[in-house]
């Protein structure tokens, strides 16, 4: 058999592939992004999209699924709160096609807003909940995930994590299974979530639960492994690697079959051991129910519900519940007192102009998900709050609604925008509203890693599409006030934020700029500072810019990172700084 | 702990400096001689000039594919400072290989922190096994920069137990073919600086 070294995130897109998966959408958000870039890979045989937002996509599979067809659905954790509104309803109504739906949460908060524990929404919407502990499992369980949704019809929650999508590990390629025939046969009483038919779907959904209960207690998902009976550890998803490092000697019974709880197999495995640890990832999720159960176990009181568990994390747990010091000893310490190195705005990002232009003006700053969250830092510290998605349009109207004596201005890019912050801008059109809204459009969705969207003229199977214009959106809402700006013209981009954050009526700006990352060109010459010039007065390091170093003497440009990009030029007073001469 | 049979690498950088590159060859290498690998990469937000990890796992069986604190054999860094940074990750007898390079971070540039100017002595205090090469210079005279990472690699692979012609053949499948001989004179160089 093949085995390939594979990301949790290549495992699952091969997964779906083999289970006969024949459509695959999602939203890009870190840790889940290139579970959909790796389904591309099989383009002749999955068809697979970008949706504009989680809800769109998982209402798109349902409609897929509604045919017969197999889907998978895929967003980070707080993409399955955009989603939750279909999900809830489609847990009713289930499935023709089976449908996984992975959500990859991010304890630790890498690249996160939040760390929601999203194995809540499997209970909460009563749907079956997998968690793999390996690439290998990440596969698996995407095939056993769309057997269970069409034996049950019911949508499975496939959950990972960041540890799980972004750790290689070897995985055994199989064969792809054949798809469904797909035709939609007319039921409205399967359908049509009217009360009189809801209420009907109401009673099977629930009775559905205990048969999957049945189903998780035989399942091989899950497995004890006894090795003595002095420890036992429940645990599931990362969480079982690390307990196999700290405690090699502990039993363990690894569920990969989360939800609904395999109460006997829990009761079972509890009677087998002298002590019952559980070993869980974020909130005590199986802690609560096995402790409902009426079993004895320890959990939350030695390991941490806050950030990601390690192996040194249990092994400081094991010595704290054998009343013993932690051993804490390294080899080495780290060096505490150097300088943090957090992520920054690429050097030429077209938003630092943008940040720029609106750090001359005393106004707040209502910002949202992307890479222009970074100017929040110093030294462009121009933004003021991040709550979520599109989020940034509508607290901006929230700010200038409150009687809020500032200036209002609400910022974010053009992903962001077209997943939910057309409605924000609509709101604040129609409701007469007078905030500044930016949007730093550069033509891609940046942060994850330059997916496509609605904006950018090409589809995730790499076709041409149309290039949705967000100034003509803008008009359409009914914004009267809508410019277009170039945030490399850095005169023209403070006159115009400057005019449109003093109008007296909603304007919508949007600074159209490529990623330069995305590019990978020189935006023209390198930049150089001459020494003699140059009287140390430090305005272009308040560019923020990481090519421009400035130590204890007078900065200077570093050319391996300087992209050309010219807005120090602009800002140095002296006029100091000019483009590096080319050799003839 | 069984840490006894699993071998651990980890390489640390600046976002942009190719770590992941590097990993890939580590992990491919480790394959090819007939390992189990678990490897574990940063992605996302931290890739932008962000400190940045990446961790490999080999062995007959490996669970957790992040390294314990105290357990590296070996640890790599692109960046001068960041080997102090992550210097707890390293076993007592580990291997530092540091690239001299200076990237100077913007909390340093703003003023808002000083950027150590002991650094090379406190990577010579600090580490018994310390291989301290300027490994960018060496890729700017291959022709190419970006090469920096696999120069480094080449003079750490010397502490692992992985044969020379296993690591030639992990080069050459994981980079572009167009790099592919860049690439075999960038690790060779950073192997014949130990």
């Amino acid at each position: 058999m093949l085995t390939e070294l594979m990301s949790g995130n290549e495992a699952f897109a091969r997964g779906a592939y083999e289970a006969g998966v024949v459509v695959a959408a999602g939203y890009p958000g870190t840790p889940s992004t290139e579970i959909l870039e790796n389904v591309v890979k099989y383009k002749s045989d999955i068809y697979a999209e970008w949706s504009p937002n989680e809800k769109v996509a998982l209402e798109m599979a349902a409609g897929a699924s509604m045919a017969g067809a197999r889907s998978i659905v895929t967003m980070k954790h707080v993409g399955l709160n955009v989603a939750a509104d279909p999900l809830m309803t489609l847990a009713y109504i289930g499935v023709q096609g089976g449908m996984v739906i992975i959500v990859a949460d991010d304890p630790g908060m890498h690249s996160s807003q939040n760390e929601q524990d999203s194995r809540h929404y499997a209970r909460f919407a009563k749907v079956p909940l997998l968690e793999p502990s390996d690439s290998q499992e990440a596969k698996d369980f995407v095939l056993f995930g769309i057997e269970l949704s069409e034996k049950y019809n019911t949508p499975v929650i496939v959950r990972s994590n960041t540890r799980i999508s972004h750790s290689r590990t070897p995985v055994e390629l199989g064969s792809r299974r054949e798809p469904h025939k797909v035709g939609f046969e007319k039921d409205p009483s399967k359908y049509v979530t009217v009360p009189l038919w809801a209420r009907e779907m109401r009673k099977s959904l629930e009775h559905k639960l205990p048969v999957l209960v049945e189903e998780a207690c035989k399942s091989s998902l899950n497995r004890i492994e006894m090795r003595g009976k002095t420890r036992g550890v429940i645990t599931s998803s990362i969480a079982y690697q690390y307990v196999r490092d700290a405690w090699p000697k502990a039993s363990v019974l690894k569920l990969g079959f989360v939800h609904p709880f395999p109460d006997e197999l829990i009761r079972e495995f509890a009677g087998r051991v002298d002590e019952l640890v559980i070993v869980e990832e974020l909130d005590d999720f199986l802690e609560q129910h096995v402790k409902s159960l009426g079993l004895r176990c320890k959990g939350r009181e030695f390991i941490p519900g806050i950030g990601e568990l390690n192996t040194t994390i249990l092994l400081d747990a094991a010595a704290k519940m054998e009343g013993k010091a932690p051993s804490r000893e390294v080899a080495l310490e780290s060096d505490t007192d150097l300088p943090a190195r957090p992520p920054v705005l690429c050097p030429g990002c077209p938003h630092r102009s943008v940040f720029y232009a609106l750090g001359k003006h005393d106004v707040i700053v209502a910002g949202d998900i992307g890479c222009y969250s970074l100017g929040a830092f110093k030294p462009l510290n121009r933004l003021d709050s991040i709550l979520c998605m599109g989020g940034g349009i509508s607290m901006a109207h929230g700010l200038d609604k409150s009687c809020e004596p500032k200036k209002v201005v609400g910022m974010l890019g053009d992903s962001t925008f077209f997943h939910s912050g057309i409605t924000g801008l609509l709101d604040i059109a129609y409701n007469k509203g007078k905030s500044t809204i930016i949007v730093v459009d550069n033509r891609t969705t940046a942060m994850t890693g330059h997916q496509e969207n609605p904006g950018t003229g090409r589809t995730l199977m790499g076709d041409e599409t149309i290039s949705a214009s967000i100034a003509e959106i803008g008009r359409a809402c009914g914004i009267k006030r809508v410019r277009e700006i170039n945030p490399y013209d850095m005169a023209n981009t403070q006159k115009v934020v400057t005019e449109e954050i003093n109008a007296d009526e909603a304007s919508l700006i949007v600074s159209v700029a490529p990623c330069v990352l995305r590019e990978r060109k020189p935006l023209g010459a390198k930049r150089h500072i001459h020494e003699k010039l140059c009287k140390n007065c430090r305005a272009c390091l308040k560019l923020g810019c990481p090519a421009i170093e400035g130590g204890e003497g007078k900065p200077r440009i570093n050319p391996l990172l300087c992209t050309g990009c010219a807005m120090c030029e602009y800002v140095c007073p002296f006029g100091a700084i000019a483009p590096v001469e080319e050799k003839k | 702990m069984n840490t006894d049979q699993t071998t651990s690498v980890v390489l640390v950088g600046v976002g942009g400096q190719g770590i992941l590159l590097a990993s890939e060859i580590v992990a491919q290498a480790a394959l090819k001689s007939g390992y189990q690998v678990k490897t574990n990469e940063v992605h996302g937000m931290a890739q932008r000039g962000g400190s940045v990890v990446a961790q490999i796992r080999y062995g007959k069986e490996v669970h957790s594919p992040l390294v314990t604190r105290g357990t590296a054999r070996a640890l790599g860094a692109l960046e001068r400072i960041e080997a102090l940074r992550f210097a707890d990750y390293l076993a007592p007898d580990g291997l530092v290989v540091v690239n001299s390079q200076m990237l100077v971070p913007v909390t340093v540039s703003t003023g808002l922190a000083k950027y150590p100017e002991d650094a090379e002595q406190r990577l010579r205090n600090k580490f018994k096994r310390l291989i301290y090469i300027d490994a960018a210079q060496k890729a700017v005279e291959l022709g190419d920069i970006r090469a920096v990472n696999v120069v480094t690699l080449g003079a750490l692979s010397t502490g692992l137990d992985l044969p020379l012609e296993v690591w030639h053949e992990a080069v050459a499948i994981s980079v572009k073919p167009r790099f592919k001989d860049l690439n075999m004179k960038a690790f060779d160089i950073g192997r014949s600086c130990v």
